[in-house]
């Protein structure tokens, strides 16, 4: 687990495989839109995401969050539950 | 104003994509079926080889005239609902011979496979539970998810390791635990590692749902699936499966042994609120559930076109789905457009075949998928490799 690292850094590390073209990468950058990844790649790019933090991210809350600065806001509050 | 098919236009283009290749691998005609193996698409003689047809049963003179006397004595259709309008003999007549198929106590019929799961996760997962699923699960077991209202964790394809993680996150939680397997993958072919899921029952308690869409009538000493081969059929709490493939009807199951499973009935809005199946196809899958248990010898001979097949595609040097020999055979391929070209050329050379693509496949991938049914003659299954080796092989 790597939390002592900004988390969006984190995350836009663990995007990059998903962004070819090279966008650049900030808090409003819409996930799914902005890196043209189709509904179930989002979903295999959220279980990276889980298993890096080790939290649980449910598919529920996936269907909610579009951009690296919600699911920054998700990583968070699920790492402070934890 | 914003135009409702907006959202729509890539997946406009994306058809206009493969039209200007001079083909459309999702709208082909069966003009005239000529067996359960045979049709004559674009007027030509075409083998099927891609229709789920697993027992290649449509044609059975005893199924077809029970469905005519069943048409004649019972009309056309049911109306409506079985909760509203009430069942027919003849649903609970196949419920019975079912549930005894299956050995279980209960079962429920739905008018299809695809609401069968709808009808059973929404019915067994509330909004206070959490429903495990496999990242490669069908569709419809995605939508009987969001039906639900549950929370939804996926776990890594065939993965017990990966589950056995995610379990243990939620430990502790409030509500109940389903977990929801398939028999046999409907993309790959591959089957679920059912021992290595039902080992984590004795440490997170949860209930476990197969489905044997591809694996009921398959596999199996007795044809009842998956569970039934791992000999694991305790384990597996409940059951879906569905008529559309080795019954050769149309239709869905759900079955078990739970004490309280007829509640079911009215806890699931996929079987309350549609009309019940049609007389003449609750009939025809009587019959056809009565000629799976009478003949046994059908699943050997799939089993032997699905070894032969497969086969046949490994000394072509083929990368497969899976390594498991299972009905459905899938051969990955390079990129989209040479996929749609070879299902074309295949199509051309009288082979019918599955196109899938992404998303609808598992990490990405472009497969042309077939389906071995035990009525595909020798002659037939090596047509379809003759037709491989010069399409697909060296591309
Ligand atoms: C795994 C799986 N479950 C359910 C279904 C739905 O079955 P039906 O075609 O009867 O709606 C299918 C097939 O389409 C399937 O492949």
């Amino acid at each position: 687990m790597t939390t002592d690292k900004p988390i969006i850094d984190e995350i836009c590390r663990l995007l990059a495989p998903h962004n070819p073209k090279g966008i650049a990468l900030s808090a409003a950058t819409d996930i799914p839109k902005e890196l043209n990844i189709d509904s179930v790649g989002v979903l295999d790019f959220i279980m990276e995401v889980e298993d890096t933090f080790d939290i649980e991210i449910p598919m529920n809350v996936v269907a909610e969050t579009h951009t690296i600065g919600d699911l920054v806001k998700v990583v968070e509050a699920r790492i402070r539950k934890a | 104003m914003t135009d409702l098919f907006d959202k729509h236009r890539p997946i406009a283009e994306r058809f206009e994509r493969m039209m200007e290749l001079g083909v459309n691998a999702v709208g082909i005609t069966n003009d005239q079926l000529i067996s359960p193996t045979r049709a004559m698409i674009q007027g030509r003689e075409t083998i099927l080889a891609g229709t789920n047809n697993y027992m290649g049963i449509t044609f059975e003179k005893a199924a077809i005239e029970a469905g005519k006397k069943a048409l004649v004595e019972f009309g056309t259709g049911t109306t409506g609902s079985r909760i509203a309008n009430g069942s027919y003999a003849m649903h609970k007549e196949l419920e019975r011979e079912l549930a005894a198929f299956l050995n279980r106590k209960h079962c429920i019929v739905f008018t299809t496979g695809y609401q069968a799961n709808l009808g059973m996760i929404s019915g067994l997962a509330g909004p206070r539970d959490t429903v495990y699923l496999d990242a490669d699960s069908h569709s419809s077991i995605y939508d009987g998810c969001t039906l639900s209202g549950a929370k939804l964790v996926r776990f890594r394809h065939n993965d017990a390791a990966d589950l056995d993680k995610r379990l243990s996150r939620s430990e502790g939680e409030e509500g109940g635990k389903l977990v929801v397997l398939e028999g046999i993958y409907s993309m790959l072919g591959d089957r679920a590692p059912l021992k290595d899921f039902v080992e984590l029952k004795k440490k997170h308690k949860f209930q476990l749902l197969v489905d044997e869409a591809h694996s009921f009538g398959v596999l199996g000493p007795h044809g009842r699936g998956l569970a039934d081969e791992a000999g694991l059929e305790a384990e597996a709490d409940f059951v879906v499966g569905t008529f559309s493939k080795s019954i050769g009807s149309i239709g869905g199951f759900g079955a078990g042994d739970h004490p309280m499973f007829e509640t079911l009935r009215y806890a699931m809005r996929p079987y309350m609120f549609t009309a019940s199946s049609s007389p003449a196809t609750i009939a025809t899958s009587i019959a056809a559930v009565k000629t799976l248990a009478r003949e046994p010898e059908r699943r050997d001979a799939l089993r032997r076109n699905s070894e032969r097949l497969f086969n046949g595609f490994r000394n072509l040097g083929f990368e497969m789905g899976c390594e498991d020999v299972s009905p459905v055979i899938a051969v990955k391929c390079k990129d989209e457009p040479s996929t749609i070209m070879m299902w074309n050329a295949l199509l051309k050379a009288g082979v019918y075949v599955n196109i899938a693509l992404p998303p609808g496949t598992p990490n990405r991938l472009c497969l042309l998928r077939c389906s071995v049914s035990a009525a595909h003659t020798d002659a037939e299954i090596d047509q379809v490799i003759a037709t491989f080796a010069k399409v697909v092989a060296g591309r």
